[in-house]
């Protein structure tokens, strides 16, 4: 949206004023993300730029922090540095993979059904299958905490196991599979499935053979908008976990509550580096997948 | 006409096996909506059983009040017989005095806790009294006994409030999270004074979602309209821009928005260094009613662009040229052309932004300070520090079924399939 050349004086300040107010949002927005890399190379304790930082001197700036996100420890293990990060990180690896190989069949599954023309109460399963989505996360974490049922003599609960986090995280992926999915299939030419079972393939040969590496990219899209859901969920964990099931996100947040640390800082690096990774992958399948159904590009 | 009809019949196709082809396919048909039912039988009924029914359960816990009747049953079950107006008779005390001896230690702790909601005392009452149990002569009349171990047992308002708890079923959880309970009688009044909290803590949610939302809107539309027309390959260089933060982590932000923002932290002490700001008056931006307003707007920022963004690009930009050339100034034709046909966008971004931020708890929590806390922090002291599970359960069904409404309402705007991520 360039200026016309006969645009007034007044035209062009307003026009550069607007840029500037738009810069200043999209400031906004990034500008909390940007400042956290740095900051969390500093070789101070304080939460500021130093002037040796500033000065880009050596001196002022460490990777000390990032040793103790690793338990590495120079001195006595404080509560700054401890292998509690460690952990977090694996339980959250473990919790999030689980949760995604579930979120990702259902989520699949379901979005396969729900894309057969003429599905009766197409729209209320819809409705039920992103309803996690739609629910705040606390009122779902309150539910899960106080859910109880009792089965042949057994209680069943969702608190303080990694079996219940694993399913309370895999409802929260459903939704994010059911969407990617769904709008994948959209672009899916139903012929090519009536072909195969023409030319005498099963339903099962028919799935993986044609249907699969067609939609593929939404899946794998889809699994990773679970995984990043699982990885980064604080507020069920706060309610379910029990004191084995420390994920990062539980870390940080008591880290947060009790004092922040550079070290909440690298670990907070390593969770954008993360997020940025996943999402341009998301990009870039969601690319191909345009890419197959011969859509350009967007 | 008749012959025309048996003519058709007769002409009627059949597949290979000698079906009627109409009936054949009908049969196909109904077996592909089988299947298709097939494949959302197991994610259904996975979502039913451990989401739709753990918040029935909520709902559930918000009306339920049999507690008070399965640990003190021989007391509850002769109640109706009292005339509520004298002290009640031996018999009364005696029931009394058996439900709370036979009973577990663990329960009466909890059914006390229960009590107290309906007046002030039952915990102490029953907690000083259970120590002197012990040395009752159970063969004497212990209505004496009772009165004289502790005199709130001869008070009449104690025995009241017997009444409120009476019945299996209760409504007095929703109406504690109006600041309102029950007198003795049953009947709907205002809490006392000083406990008076909830209103307040719901009519903060309302205007901390409003101004978040309205601060959404502001922000979001220019960027939006500069995203629109904007071309492709820079606009989507801009939309990572947008899209970066939507994708991290909650807490990741938090943290960046608290050593931002905080007394000591980046802005205030660029702003003291800079000189433009004196260092005794450094702004108040975190932990408190502010801090909770910056971050979530930041945080929710995305969810207005995002709806605002998509309207925007289906709408041709020669309609603005149109109206131009037919005489509106270029601000005229942006107000009557251009404005009215992003309505549908504005509509979705405004709820989509309310709906997630009235169930704010994390950020709050964190940066809201005293004054900057919400109805989710107040769900979350419930069932975490007050053990009080019946009141957070009715602020979370309250909430619920105002976000439904709200729910319901985007729907008929936008669509719930029209919903995309990013």
């Amino acid at each position: 949206m360039g200026l016309p050349v006969y645009a007034t004086t007044g035209q062009r300040i307003w026009h550069y004023t607007y840029l500037v107010i738009c810069g200043l949002v999209l400031f906004f927005l990034v500008a909390p993300l940007i400042i956290v890399i740095p900051l969390s190379f500093t070789s101070s304790p304080f939460l500021n730029f130093t002037a040796e930082m500033i000065a880009l001197k050596p001196e002022g700036f460490s990777i000390r922090w990032y040793q103790n996100l690793f338990g590495m420890c120079d001195e006595i293990k404080t509560t700054v540095c401890s292998d509690k990060w460690m952990t977090g990180f694996k339980n959250s690896i473990i919790i999030g993979i689980f949760a995604t190989l579930l979120s990702t069949s259902l989520g699949t599954l379901a979005a396969l059904g729900l894309s057969r023309s003429n599905m009766p109460g197409r729209k209320l399963f819809m409705a039920l299958l992103i309803s996690p989505m739609i629910v705040p996360l606390i009122i779902t974490a309150a539910g899960f905490a106080l859910f109880s049922v009792t089965i042949f003599g057994t209680r069943f609960d969702l608190v303080a196991s990694h079996f219940g986090l694993v399913i309370a995280h895999a409802i929260l992926g459903i939704p994010f599979v059911v969407i990617t999915v769904t709008a994948t299939l959209v672009g899916f030419d139903d012929t090519l499935r009536k072909a195969a079972a023409n030319l005498g393939a099963g339903p099962a040969r028919t799935f993986f053979k044609i249907q699969m590496p067609l939609i593929l990219p939404g899946v794998i899209s889809g699994a990773l908008f679970a995984f990043i859901t699982s990885f980064d969920e604080v507020v069920v964990v706060i309610f379910l976990a029990g004191s084995d099931q420390l994920t990062l996100p539980r870390q940080m947040w008591a880290g947060i509550r009790q004092e922040i640390s550079p070290t909440i800082l690298a670990a907070a690096t390593i969770l954008v580096i993360i997020s940025i990774i996943l999402l341009t992958v998301v990009e870039l399948l969601r690319r191909r997948s345009e890419r197959l159904r011969g859509v350009s590009p967007v | 006409m008749s012959d025309a009809s048996v003519n058709v019949k007769k002409r009627q196709m059949m597949t290979a096996d000698g079906i009627p082809l109409k009936r054949s396919l009908r049969i196909s048909l109904r077996r592909e909506k089988l299947r298709g039912l097939a494949l959302l039988a197991v994610p259904a009924l996975f979502v039913i059983m451990l989401f739709i029914w753990p918040i029935y359960t909520l709902f559930q816990k918000s009306i339920d009040d049999s507690f008070v009747n399965d640990v003190l049953p021989r007391t509850m079950a002769i109640y109706e017989k009292w005339d509520g107006e004298d002290l009640p008779g031996e018999v009364h005390f005696e029931a009394m005095f058996l439900d709370l001896t036979t009973a577990e230690k663990l329960e009466i702790g909890k059914v006390s806790t229960r009590m107290n909601y309906a007046k002030s005392g039952w915990k102490s009452l029953i907690k000083k009294s259970n120590r002197k149990f012990k040395k009752f002569d159970p063969q004497k009349a212990l209505l004496p006994q009772m009165i004289k171990a502790d005199k709130r047992w001869g008070d009449i308002e104690f025995w009241k409030s017997l009444g409120i708890m009476k019945d299996r079923r209760t409504a007095g959880y929703y109406w504690n999270a109006v600041d309102r309970t029950y007198d003795s009688k049953k009947n709907v009044i205002m809490q006392p004074e000083n406990r008076r909290v909830y209103v307040m803590f719901w009519k903060r949610t309302l205007l901390v979602s409003a101004i978040v939302t309205v601060a959404c809107l502001i922000l979001a539309y220019p960027v939006a309209y500069l995203l629109a027309t904007l071309p492709l390959r820079v606009s989507n260089l801009l939309m990572i821009c947008v899209l970066m933060p939507f994708w991290t982590s909650l807490l990741v932000r938090i943290v960046a928005w608290m050593i931002m923002l905080q007394q000591q932290g980046v802005l205030n002490d660029s702003l003291v260094g800079l000189g433009i700001i004196a260092e005794e008056n450094r702004l108040p931006l975190m932990y408190n009613f502010n801090g909770t307003l910056i971050v979530m707007t930041q945080v929710l920022l995305p969810f207005m662009i995002l709806p605002l963004y998509s309207v925007m690009r289906g709408i041709p930009p020669t309609y603005m040229k149109a109206a131009q050339n037919l005489g509106a100034t270029p601000s005229w034709a942006f107000l009557r052309v251009y404005m009215p046909q992003t309505v549908p966008g504005v509509g979705a971004g405004v709820i989509l932004v309310f709906i997630v931020a009235v169930g704010y708890f994390i950020t709050p929590e964190l940066v809201g300070g005293k004054d900057g806390q919400m109805i989710g922090n107040q769900i979350a002291y419930h069932l975490r520090k007050s053990l009080n599970w019946g009141l957070a359960s009715a602020m979370g069904v309250m909430l619920l079924v105002a976000i439904l409404v709200l729910y319901w309402v985007y729907d008929k705007i936008v669509g719930i399939d029209n919903m995309r991520l990013g």
